[in-house]
């Protein structure tokens, strides 16, 4: 197949075939990483700059690790102690990165639409979006696919449900998008207050009782909760949304017997799930980081090769 | 999605795809384009290539497999420690018949892995679209043993240099040897095959085909011919 995208700001123009084909891509970068020498000279020459407005973890240093393994060089550039907090545009931003020549740019912003506007502005290099606001987080949604087909096979008209604060959550946004896009079933679960105001143009149902919403479902996904939100008066409390929402061995015994549980981590032990579903058998929380490398690596090496 | 442009003052044509993935027909060809970083636009000819001639056919390539796999032996003073690796795609396949013809004549199963050599290769910054990535697997630890690699077509030696990159990355074999089924020259690298099944002279405007039930639907060895062009041919 002829890969067409330089970018990644949404999963939007992706098609099924294009989607599938990544996926399979994704299982020969994962072999990489069973190597005693995990590099290979693929991406000799490269610079990706990770770009980092907001905090985070595993995605930066998981799109770090997918560089470093494929022999690009990686920079990390992080807004606290960079030029950001010193009051840089944007716009100044993009032309320093224009300037130190990097040939791959991963973004993450609070505000929606910033890699976008990245994408538009930088002439020759590629832009990843690793989260824009509440907007989407497109590498998370294919790690998520990934790590689902790898545990369930064909993903076509399996059935999922992806409870908890889907109203702040990007994951959902983009999960909800990739998920439907190769044939799965969605539903929401979570406090009515948690919920955006019409899932129905989401092409998803909105079941407010998560014990019916989990019924029989093959795929779990457990959002996380920002703990701020609780002073905002969006949630009960933390005990009483752990016991209606959270991942809890009760509820997860009502989904299909082949049933996995997904969570896009930092968990909330006792809060949006359990200890004892958190460490328990059908837990993948440690596959999506794993799969988290790999996809990034796909991207990588797709979106940053060949002739500019 | 599909584009009236207006390429040549005067000219204009339907252009389908979108981006720098776009292309065009003219008369009975695709041209594709490529937007460079200037914002320059060219436009080449899709590849089209004619068969000229069946050079092995099934029969012709069961023998000489059969008569390679009677020089491993030979050569190797028997099968210890030998591995076979098959290099993605053809390759892959090559081997297996190799181990199936070791496993009848000599009673052993040879352990076989298959090598992808993508991600190593030395061009892979030039080319307009990045090549597609197949599985490596290794049957077991490569170090200390006699690796015996199997790929189609030695012509410009590049992948198999990029396959003892590879190699290099699995492990430390105590030594790498080379089977291939065509030799057509044109080495651009000092590299030779310990095994060769048949050196066919070709001119570069040509390509060799090896052609493997398992993906082609036969057994053969077909010496293809670019149409109007006296291109390089490809290193698959």
């Amino acid at each position: 197949m002829e890969w067409r995208h330089k970018n990644l700001i949404s999963l939007e123009g992706w098609t099924r075939e294009e989607l599938s084909f990544f996926l399979d891509q994704t299982e020969y970068m994962e072999e990489l990483l069973n190597r005693p020498i995990k590099k290979v000279p693929a991406l000799r020459g490269k610079i990706v700059v990770n770009c980092f407005f907001e905090n985070s973890t595993r995605t930066r240093s998981s799109f770090e690790i997918a560089g470093k393994v494929l022999s690009a060089d990686v920079i990390n550039w992080s807004s606290s102690g960079s030029s950001a907090s010193k009051g840089e545009t944007l716009r100044d931003t993009v032309w320093t990165l224009e300037a130190m020549a990097a040939d791959g740019v991963v973004v993450r912003h609070g505000e929606v639409g910033v890699p976008d506007y990245l994408a538009k502005k930088l002439k020759k290099a590629s832009v990843f979006n690793a989260g824009d606001g509440t907007n989407g987080h497109p590498t998370q949604a294919l790690l998520d696919l990934y790590t689902a087909r790898q545990k369930l096979g064909n993903l076509e008209g399996a059935r999922m449900a992806i409870i908890g604060d889907v109203l702040h959550s990007r994951v959902a946004r983009s999960d909800i998008q990739a998920f439907k896009k190769m044939g799965v079933h969605v539903t929401l679960s979570g406090p009515a207050t948690l919920m955006p105001e019409n899932t129905a143009s989401l092409g998803v149902e909105y079941v407010s009782d998560a014990r019916e919403a989990a019924g029989g479902k093959d795929i779990l996904y457990f959002l996380r909760m920002q703990r701020e939100r609780q002073e905002d008066g969006l949630i009960p409390s933390i005990d009483e949304y752990h016991r209606r929402w959270g991942a809890t061995d009760s509820l997860v015994s009502l989904a299909s017997p082949r049933a996995v549980v997904m969570h896009p981590g930092p968990m909330n032990r006792g809060m949006e799930i359990a200890s004892s579903v958190a460490d328990g058998p059908r837990s993948v929380i440690l596959d999506q980081v794993r799969s988290g490398v790999a996809v990034r690596m796909a991207l990588l090496y797709l979106c940053l090769g060949g002739v500019r | 999605m599909k584009k009236r442009t207006t390429l040549f003052s005067g000219v204009s044509f339907v252009v389908y795809g979108r981006g720098d993935r776009a292309f065009f027909p003219l008369g009975e060809r695709l041209f594709f384009m490529t937007k460079k970083g200037d914002g320059n636009v060219t436009a080449k000819p899709e590849k089209k290539w004619s068969e000229k001639a069946t050079v092995l056919s099934a029969g012709d390539m069961e023998r000489i497999l059969r008569r390679i796999a009677v020089e491993i032996v030979e050569r190797n003073k028997g099968l210890e420690n030998v591995i076979l690796l098959g290099i993605q795609r053809r390759g892959v396949y090559l081997a297996a018949r190799l181990r199936e013809m070791l496993r009848e004549g000599e009673k052993v199963k040879v352990p076989t892995g298959e090598l992808d050599i993508t991600l190593y290769r030395d061009d892979i910054s030039t080319l307009s679209d990045q090549p597609v990535v197949h599985s490596t697997s290794v049957p077991c630890d490569i170090s200390g043993k006699r690796v015996i690699l199997v790929d189609d077509v030695l012509f410009t030696g590049r992948t198999v240099r990029a396959a003892l990159d590879a190699i290099t990355d699995l492990g430390r074999p105590e030594r790498v040897q080379l089977v291939v089924l065509v030799d057509r020259g044109h080495r651009e690298l000092p590299i030779a095959a310990d095994y060769v099944g048949k050196t066919i002279p070709t001119s570069r405007s040509e390509n060799v085909e090896v052609r493997v039930a398992e993906l082609d639907g036969n057994d053969s060895v077909v010496i293809c011919e670019r149409i109007g062009g006296d291109e390089d041919g490809v290193e698959a």
